[in-house]
């Protein structure tokens, strides 16, 4: 079957248990959700869950609509033309080169957010793939501790 | 005013002018079941096991037209009655089922009788609710009932905790609805209805797919005008039974894994499908890629999700059926020639005569067939009929002359065994006028038996027609078919006394193995208007026939089996 990556932003009411429905849909069909990210959508009632996911056209294609179904679910994109971004936090020992660790995060639009007595920590927000190669380029630098976050996408 | 959460239950069910509960009572409840002594404004039924009181909410709901509703405690109260709340949820019936929760202080602790019941509801409800504050209440109930009834119909679940029944708080039931993330699109698109309206006009083999959601959306009567004004004829799912007349001369049969042989091949030769209310489920169309192969397909859904899910529609319409086809109605009379259809008619008359619906007599021995044919024959639409699971169900759905629709109540989507006693109770509560009749197996009719108290208890009359042939006797036909006659656990040669089991529990029992008894058991029974047990002793190795196998295509069906 054919597979694919979507991303599919559903906005919500902003209640109790609206989550674990949203996430039987895809557990009750063996699907793994490979990131979500979930935040209230500044002065209204709803919030914003981006959720991105991996598998048959046909099905994702039923899983939306059953989404629609839910009655907490006020609307669902499947973005095609859409910006998106994420984030990662990595903290490197205070040994490594700042210099070395300033320029890599540069280029991947993120930089030092913080140097505590033993350790930094560098962020970076980009697209999924280039976060990816960041925290390829960045093992050199023997990272204690990483933390990528889930997607944000929106419409172009 | 301020009232207790148990008494906004009560108010809140009166305010939606119900008329009678099934359920069962226990701890986490009894702060609603103490209310509920204290009133008079409705019925409690009291089942002796939750599943049935969900099932007869059930069978209420599909002969009313109404909302049932299902009270039961938590734990294992809840647990049981799952099964029927997820049957319910399968074959789209409205309920609105409550239960008892532990305290909020306990939820989550492990408490005595405490189990995540939203958690377990959720897959197999429209929605659920926790309610962790009184001052909700009557907005939750409202709003449950509107969900259940609204739409593509569904049970809704209500989880009480027991505090929650005891907190005072303001209850104020006059405020609208107001759901901002559902709204249900009942008016179909005019632009669709159109080319659909055109589509049938230039279709020369157009075939009426009819499916339960006619019935539920109490459309019965106009798709029957439909059909005569445009001679369209149609074939009508498991669920749809009853929508067209039996004596329909446009009606050809039920279609699918167990329809005849003229239903499957019309489907099979048919150039436009319209199919109404019906969701193209496996046991209907066998194998998808050969499905209506040469056939264009207008389907008309309440859910969207149902909409090109298995069958891809060259015309989707969202929309509730009745008002769908009224704008059908309006445009087909001018454009739609009933006579253009004649030769349409003329093949599928053939396949009738070619393969009808049949079995054959042998000697003296009751053939279940017949014994269907009779009840129809003894009562016709005078019964209600509802039924168990396997073979006798598919048997009851071919030859039952079934002549109106909610005439016919059967488990379609889940497959309950043990639906069809309490399901006749609710039946029976619903149309006291008509005999309620449950033709069951002798596997089935153990799973719910205990109903026999509360048929008496009731005075709820049901007639359950056993038919008997010591087997589990569906997974025995495929057994004997597909797995070489190794009847892995499916007879079911020691059995209780059927007789003694009913008049144990104050109804009266009747054993058959003639024509003669059966009549006479009968019309006993009807006269009698207790609950019965007619144990009718059938051939053993009969088996559903046409049969269309998993996976199979629609129009190869196994007409007849010869044993080996």
């Amino acid at each position: 079957m054919e597979q694919a990556r979507r991303v599919i932003s559903v906005i919500v009411l902003n209640e109790a248990s609206v989550l674990s429905r949203i996430a039987g849909l895809f557990s009750g069909r063996g699907y793994n959700i490979e990131s979500l990210t979930v935040a209230p959508i500044p002065d209204s009632k709803y919030s914003r869950i981006t959720i991105v996911t991996a598998g048959s056209i046909k099905v994702v294609e039923q899983i939306i609509k059953q989404l629609h179904k839910l009655i907490p679910v006020l609307k669902v994109y499947e973005h095609a033309d859409l910006v998106e971004k994420e984030m990662a936090m990595v903290k490197i020992p205070l040994t490594e080169s700042l210099g070395d660790i300033e320029a890599l995060a540069h280029a991947y639009n993120g930089r030092i957010v913080n140097v505590g007595s033993d350790t930094l920590i560098v962020m970076v927000a980009d697209e999924p793939m280039r976060v990816g190669h960041f925290l390829e380029a960045i093992k050199r630098f023997h990272p204690k501790e990483i933390v990528r976050s889930g997607s944000v996408a929106m419409e172009r | 005013m301020q009232i207790s959460g148990a008494q906004m239950v009560i108010e809140a069910l009166i305010a939606e002018e119900v008329e009678v509960i099934f359920g069962y009572p226990g701890g986490a409840i009894m702060n609603v079941y103490d209310a509920i002594y204290q009133q008079s404004s409705f019925q409690h039924v009291l089942t002796r096991h939750e599943q049935a009181a969900v099932h007869a909410a059930e069978g209420y709901a599909k002969a009313s037209g109404k909302v049932g509703v299902a009270m039961i405690t938590s734990g294992p109260g809840f647990t049981n009655a799952i099964t029927g709340i997820a049957d319910a949820y399968m074959d789209s019936v409205p309920l609105v089922v409550i239960s008892g929760q532990v305290p909020m202080s306990l939820i989550g602790t492990d408490a005595f009788q405490e189990i995540d019941a939203v958690g377990i509801s959720r897959p197999c409800t429209k929605h659920n609710y926790l309610v962790t504050d009184a001052k909700d209440l009557a907005r939750i109930l409202k709003e449950a009932f509107y969900l259940a009834r609204t739409g593509r119909p569904g049970p809704v679940h209500v989880d009480i905790p027991k505090d929650v029944t005891a907190q005072i708080a303001l209850f104020d039931y006059s405020k609208e609805v107001e759901l901002e993330t559902y709204k249900p699109t009942v008016k179909g698109n005019m632009r669709q209805i159109k080319k659909a309206v055109e589509a049938i006009a230039n279709a020369k083999r157009p075939l009426l797919y009819l499916g339960g959601g006619v019935i539920s959306s109490g459309a019965a009567e106009l798709v029957r005008e439909f059909s005569k004004m445009t001679q369209i004829p149609a074939v009508e799912t498991f669920m749809a039974r009853g929508t067209l007349h039996h004596a329909d001369p446009l009606l050809i049969s039920m279609l699918g894994m167990h329809g005849s042989y003229a239903a499957n091949m019309a489907m099979s030769e048919t150039d436009l499908v319209i199919g109404l209310g019906a969701r193209f489920d496996d046991r209907v169309t066998g194998k998808l890629s050969e499905f209506a192969k040469n056939a264009q397909i207008i389907h008309v859904d309440i859910d969207p999700a149902s909409i090109s899910k298995l069958v891809n529609a060259h015309f989707p319409i969202v929309g509730d059926v009745k008002n769908v086809v009224e704008s059908m109605m309006t445009l087909a009379k001018d454009q739609v020639d009933p006579l253009r259809y004649a030769p349409w008619h003329n093949t599928i008359a053939n396949f009738n005569k070619l393969h009808p619906l049949s079995y054959t007599e042998e000697g003296d021995r009751l053939k279940p067939q017949w014994v269907v044919q009779r009840i129809g024959q003894l009562l016709g639409d005078d019964a209600n009929i509802s039924t168990d699971v396997g073979q006798h169900q598919m048997w009851t759905a071919q030859f039952y002359p079934f002549s109106r629709p909610r005439q016919w109540n059967s488990s379609g989507g889940l497959g309950t065994m043990g639906y069809g006693f309490p399901a006749a109770i609710g039946v029976k509560r619903a149309d006291m006028d008509r005999v309620s009749i449950n033709i069951t197996g002798d596997g089935s009719i153990l799973m719910n038996i205990q109903e026999l108290m509360t048929a008496v208890e009731y005075n709820l009359p049901v007639i359950n027609v056993i038919l008997n042939n010591n087997f589990l006797g569906m997974v025995r036909q495929w057994q004997t078919m597909f797995y070489d006659k190794r009847h892995s656990s499916t007879d079911l040669s020691i059995q209780p006394d059927f007789v003694k089991l009913a008049e144990s529990f104050g109804g009266v029992g009747y054993r058959v193995t003639t024509k003669e008894e059966f009549d006479t058991a009968l019309k006993d029974a009807v006269e009698k208007n207790v609950v019965a047990l007619i144990d009718v002793v059938v051939a053993r190795f009969e088996n559903v026939l046409p049969m269309v196998p998993a996976g199979g295509s629609l129009f190869n069906m196994m007409l007849e089996y010869k044993d080996k």
